[in-house]
């Protein structure tokens, strides 16, 4: 049983100088067989996990991670959490995951330092105030608050961005979801595998997949670094590498894995209080709560699987930054890093069966999966356990690739891709 | 970043460059006659292989002219350059 988190147990373990904590995870060598198998450790892996211990009882699960949990997408992105979406499936994909994000620290006991400060998404152009607007309405029809905000009401909101009409590209309002925010993204992975281990899943890292069994169109098993794994369920969150497992299968996804950069400035004290994204310039920032602001650049549109991009996307970024936040322009940045996404042809994730029996993919979410963190986990493990989506996931199946239903949030989520 | 060899202009600066995504994905002779699988397959399905890739470019700021790229896709290394209508290299 594990110990819970309190402000005891903090006080008790500062006795002993913090040196006779739990560990939060066993470190279990794979068992002969699984009843299902989640391949990739990050957030989205993880939460599947959890769910499926916790809501479908299957606790003879395992998941393999070839490097170390959390160490891919999940502690690479800028923690941004909104459920803002133009069309009514992404609607409710992304705030099934927002209402999960309002109590997962309770639930977890681990403190995800959920921070709902709003997101602001501005607009520097005609089409973009009218799409912004329309984006507004559709999400208030489908319960999402959203509300939009002219230029005073931008700087009201956030007073170090310089509205003046006279820039290149000025700001002519914004639109402001107030349950967004920020989350601490290494804290999700780590509270989803201390939960989803304490309920006797294995978490194996360092054991990469090599290749998947499969007799006629159903899986048997995969063969990893640390040996042969039978099971007769799959489920595969991979992020960039999806294609790389996909074809293991024998499969081909409509994917293409591409560098996304971010960077973090060195710590400052509390000047920016919210999210401010711009989807026509390219520039989004927070502030996290070591100081540092985040900053997320665009990605390469070239594939590549190297986790580093190109130089001029984190200066047009920095341009736009510069622009919008005079404040900044005498920052130092102190690191910069790229993380390689997987993205769909109609920016829009894939939680969805495949023609192999047993075989599932979670995938697709582009640059903007960490938001979806929780709701992801938990479709995604509705789908495992029942062989069929649930109905929030049910249009991000791979078949709208051949039906034409697709999901377009290209530039209507918000953010250019 | 990287450096490319336009085998029309030389090496340029990759900023000058556009990527094409896979090379070698043949528009079906008789569009009218495929099925929603096939359409699906030329339009949507991708390798997007990790490691040795073929791969149209265009040299949006320069000559504005397509060619063909072999690159290694796990670390970004250039393998071989050659024009549109050529065979890709066996090597």
């Amino acid at each position: 049983m594990r110990n819970k988190y309190s402000i005891f147990s903090l006080f008790k373990n500062a006795l002993s100088y913090h040196e006779n904590w739990q560990r939060a995870w066993k470190d279990p060598a794979p068992k002969k067989e699984y009843d299902a198998v989640i391949v990739g450790g990050g957030g989205h892996g993880l939460a599947t996990a959890y769910y499926l211990a916790k809501k479908h009882n299957m606790q003879n699960i395992a998941v393999v991670e070839k490097g170390w949990i959390g160490g891919g997408n999940t502690g690479r992105n800028t923690t941004i959490i909104r459920s803002n979406y133009l069309w009514d499936a992404s609607a409710g994909l992304y705030d099934h995951a927002l209402k999960i994000w309002e109590g997962l620290s309770q639930e977890l006991n681990y403190n995800v330092m959920f921070s709902q400060r709003g997101v602001m998404n501005l607009a520097h152009n005609l089409q973009d105030v009218r799409d912004l607007k329309r984006r507004t309405h559709a999400n208030r029809l489908n319960g999402i608050d959203a509300v939009y905000l002219n230029t005073e009401e931008v700087k009201k909101f956030c007073p170090i961005i310089n509205t003046s009409q006279d820039i290149r590209y000025p700001v002519l309002g914004g639109t402001l979801q107030r349950r967004a925010g920020t989350a601490r993204h290494d804290a999700v992975a780590w509270g989803y595998a201390r939960g989803a281990d304490e309920m006797g899943v294995d978490i194996i890292q360092n054991c990469e997949v090599k290749s998947i069994k499969r007799s006629g169109d159903t899986v048997e098993g995969i063969e990893t670094t640390k040996g042969f794994i039978k099971t007769k369920k799959i489920g595969v969150v991979a992020a960039g590498h999806s294609s790389v497992v996909a074809n293991m299968a024998g499969l081909k996804l409509p994917l293409e894995s591409k560098p996304l950069q971010a960077l973090v400035s060195e710590p400052v004290k509390p000047i920016i209080d919210t999210v401010v994204m711009s989807n026509a310039v390219h520039a989004y920032v927070s502030q996290s709560d070591k100081g540092e602001l985040v900053i997320g650049a665009g990605t390469d549109d070239y594939i590549s699987y190297s986790q580093k991009g190109s130089h001029q996307i984190v200066e047009g970024t920095l341009n736009a930054i510069l622009e919008l936040y005079p404040i900044f322009s005498r920052m130092r940045m102190l690191r910069q890093w790229g993380g390689i996404v997987d993205i769909c042809p109609d920016a829009s994730p894939i939680l969805s069966k495949t023609s192999i029996k047993g075989l599932y993919f979670n995938c697709g979410w582009g640059t903007g999966g960490f938001k979806a963190t929780p709701g992801s986990g938990d479709l995604f493990a509705h789908t495992i356990a029942n062989d069929e989506p649930h109905k929030l996931n049910a249009a991000f199946n791979l078949n709208r690739f051949v039906s034409g239903d697709l999901v377009d949030e290209h530039g209507a989520a918000a953010v250019a891709h | 970043m990287f450096l490319i060899n336009c085998p029309y202009c030389g090496e340029r600066d990759q900023q000058e460059f556009k990527a094409g995504g896979e090379a070698h994905i043949e528009r079906p002779k008789q569009p009218t006659e495929l099925s929603d699988d096939e359409w699906a397959e030329y339009l949507f399905m991708r390798k997007n292989i990790k490691g040795v890739q073929f791969e149209r470019w265009n040299h949006a700021h320069g000559c504005r002219k397509w060619f063909n790229m072999a690159r290694d896709t796990s670390n970004d290394e250039i393998k071989a350059i050659y024009k549109i209508g050529e065979k890709p290299p066996t090597q």
